[in-house]
């Protein structure tokens, strides 16, 4: 079953090269031309990466972070979530690549194969930017009473977290 | 945003002499900086690789099809939208893009039926425009490249078997997503 996992991912890539070939695609000029597209959208975000992953360093050095995880720890606890975790939480709908900094700081704390950064990877994986989305979507077609779409999608990540905490336990039998 | 990033900073100093670690904060201030490129460049080879994978795969049709299939399921989910065949086509075509993790080409496309869909209601959101966005705001990309990219640039040696926990907890996200939206859509009062 590992392996499988393992494969997966390479078995995918090849299927899909093959796929396209036979399909007469120019596979190699597709795959450099959407790599370059790729490292567009990386450029365009290392300077918010860099604005955010500095206010949230300085966040983490100044002990704020433990002082408010330290408040909601038992919270937090009753609901099976580590509070190690909760800054990831806490910015995940906010800004996508503020998440991607303090979840990449967090699996490199504590190991990507550590109960907490697989935790942490899976939430990163399984839930969106909220606030971002809804702010582009509506924002582009006018709408000013968004009505229940902010509960709704809210109650969505809160699944989301609670989720990946559980999953990662169920898929990896550990004890959080 | 503004005052998201002012409020961190500001907090961080207050916090930071109040509790004596001002020169942490400061050092912490230079890291983050750099802390922030290294990140960048160490995901960036595996995320180039998939965005050209996922282009070898619109340009195949493979999309497409994918958008096809997703049609009836979809069909249940925007009641209002379902007669109106073009409407349906962007919604589809969103969907697929989102859990093929083309996010580039996912918004154009998702913004593109929320404008057809809000033609019918101005300035409100209808339940079919509250769904569309609440399925966009819930994860659904079934390989998540980036986290794959930090996690092996951490030294993972299979960075990808986190797949079945992502795909759980993103099922269960989208589920009580699309379950909220059912059920809100029935009791919400304006």
């Amino acid at each position: 079953m590992d392996l499988f996992f393992t494969m997966l991912v390479p078995l995918t890539i090849a299927s899909i090269a093959l796929y396209a070939a036979g399909r007469g695609v120019d596979v190699y000029s597709a795959l450099v031309q959407g790599a370059g597209s790729g490292l567009e959208t990386l450029v365009k975000i290392i300077p918010a990466l860099v604005g955010l992953m500095t206010a949230v360093y300085m966040l983490r050095a100044s002990g704020a972070l433990e002082l408010l995880a330290g408040a909601l720890a038992p919270a937090l606890d009753r609901l099976g979530l580590p509070s190690e975790l909760l800054p990831l939480m806490l910015v995940r709908p906010i800004s996508g690549s503020a998440a991607l900094g303090v979840g990449a700081e967090l699996i490199s704390t504590y190991g990507p194969d550590s109960d907490l950064g697989r935790t942490a990877a899976v939430m990163l994986g399984s839930t969106e930017t909220t606030f971002y989305t809804i702010a582009v979507y509506f924002g582009a077609v006018g709408i000013t009473k968004t009505r229940y779409a902010v509960p709704a999608a809210l109650c969505a990540d809160l699944t989301g977290f609670l989720a990946a905490a559980w999953a990662v336990r169920i898929c990896f039998g550990s004890g959080i | 945003m503004t005052v998201i990033w002012t409020g961190m900073v500001v907090i961080s100093i207050l916090c930071g002499l109040a509790t004596g670690r001002g020169p942490e904060v400061a050092a912490a201030a230079v890291e983050g900086t750099s802390a922030a490129v290294q990140l960048a460049l160490s995901i960036a080879g595996m995320l180039c690789l998939w965005t050209g994978v996922m282009e070898v795969m619109r340009r195949s049709g493979l999309a497409d099809k994918l958008s096809q299939m997703l049609g009836p399921v979809l069909r249940r989910l925007f009641p209002q939208a379902a007669r109106d065949a073009e409407t349906m086509d962007s919604i589809s075509a969103n969907v697929s893009a989102n859990l093929l993790g083309l996010g580039s080409a996912a918004t154009p496309l998702g913004l593109e039926a929320a404008r057809r869909l809000a033609r019918r209601s101005p300035g409100v959101a209808s339940d079919s425009l509250c769904m569309l966005v609440v399925c966009n705001t819930a994860s659904i990309q079934l390989i998540p490249t980036t986290v794959a990219s930090v996690r092996a640039a951490q030294g993972c040696a299979a960075p990808f078997d986190i797949l079945p926990a992502v795909w759980l907890a993103s099922s269960l996200s989208v589920g009580v997503g699309i379950l909220a939206c059912i059920i809100f859509s029935k009791i919400w009062r304006d």
